[in-house]
């Protein structure tokens, strides 16, 4: 089934800190990925082949339709307090975009905010991770980057199959709202429960333990 | 001086700093970062790390030293090297801008200024101290010794 050439995994990360930036290049690396960094929201828009004023509608093909490809980034790493976009906002910009939301982003944050975890998973967030970042936190990437691996090899084959045939594979039927808010919010608290558990590991960790998560 | 007294010296200057706070579990994070293909990671992160924070306390100096002192600024600045200290593991640096966030929210110059002079301090203390261990380590090598595994 595997035909495709094993191909690193390129990370993109963002951060306006110098020292950070540095950090989470080694990281990535040491998990073999390629890596870029920037240091603002709008250089990694600029990057993924978005311009950050574009219209944010999904029926409009993509100006250049090549561009994504050139550059394809498999997962987005970004802090979250930055000057001008925040890492909020560039998580927000992504999953508007046709051509760029089936990227997995992870948000990094040197403040354990609660509320702000909630906003950032359900915006549609894959991890959160709380500064400074380890090794045990990037090797939670993985299984990510495998996910959009199977979407793009998936994508692959529909694309070959809807050129060879003329029956298109039907996309996953949207679910009735109600259990998709359920399944949403199921998926979002485990998530949570990742970023909780991942900051009470090791001791000499100085944040305090939080038991219960209270909506704010 | 010979190689295994070096190393002793290190051991000794290594223990120290994170007996004395100076240094958290985050540098020894850094340490196991570093390896033959970038053996000098640590040295690289922390060059950033000091050229950042020298910026920083500039502008922090210069910030409260308006006539009418923008709090919003100063707090940004600390919040920046609050995260980049604890990025490296500087720990005393990293919690004596606790403090100084909170007075700044309070919009207090007098507290915010002594805040300043503590974070400096620490920021020299620390800075110093590494700059020890990297002399040290540089002997060693050039002795033909290896850099002893700290715990």
């Amino acid at each position: 089934m595997g035909l495709a050439k094993e191909s690193q995994f390129h990370v993109l990360a963002v951060d306006d800190s110098l020292v950070d930036r540095k950090l989470i290049e080694r990281l990535l690396k040491t998990s073999s990925y390629q890596v870029t960094t920037v240091d603002s929201g709008s250089k990694a828009l600029k990057f993924l082949g978005l311009n950050e004023d574009e219209q944010i509608n999904s029926n409009q093909p993509s100006v250049s339709p090549n561009n994504h490809q050139e550059v394809e980034v498999n997962l987005i790493i970004t802090d979250y307090c930055m000057p001008g976009m925040t890492g909020y906002d560039l998580l927000k910009k992504i999953k508007e975009s046709s051509s760029l939301r089936n990227i997995p982003v992870v948000i990094m944050s040197s403040e354990n905010v609660p509320s702000r975890i909630s906003r950032c998973l359900e915006e549609g967030a894959d991890e959160f991770f709380l500064k400074p970042v380890r090794k045990s936190d990037v090797n939670k990437l993985k299984p990510h980057l495998m996910k959009t691996k199977d979407n793009n090899h998936q994508k692959q084959e529909n694309k070959e199959a809807s050129e060879t045939t003329e029956v298109q594979p039907q996309p996953p039927q949207p679910q009735p709202p109600q259990l998709q808010l359920q399944q949403q919010q199921q998926q979002s608290n485990n998530k949570k429960r990742k970023a909780v558990e991942a900051e009470g590991l090791s001791p000499d960790r100085t944040m305090p333990r939080y038991s219960g998560l209270t909506a704010v | 001086m010979e190689v295994g007294q070096l190393q002793r010296q290190f051991v000794e200057h290594t223990a120290s700093m994170f007996h004395e706070g100076f240094l958290d579990g985050q540098f020894s994070q850094l340490q196991q970062l570093q390896d033959e293909s970038n053996p000098d990671f640590v040295v690289e992160v922390v060059s950033l790390f000091f050229q950042d924070s020298e910026r920083l306390l500039n502008e922090l100096t210069r910030a409260l030293d308006q006539k009418c002192v923008d709090f919003k600024k100063v707090d940004a600045h600390v919040h920046q090297l609050k995260g980049s200290s604890s990025s490296i593991g500087a720990q005393r640096v990293k919690n004596s801008c606790f403090n100084f966030r909170n007075f700044c929210e309070e919009q207090n110059t007098e507290a915010c200024f002594r805040c300043l002079q503590l974070v400096k301090q620490e920021y020299l203390l620390v800075k110093n101290k590494l700059e020890t261990l990297f002399r040290l380590e540089q002997q060693i090598l050039a002795a033909g010794g290896s850099i002893p595994m700290m715990e």
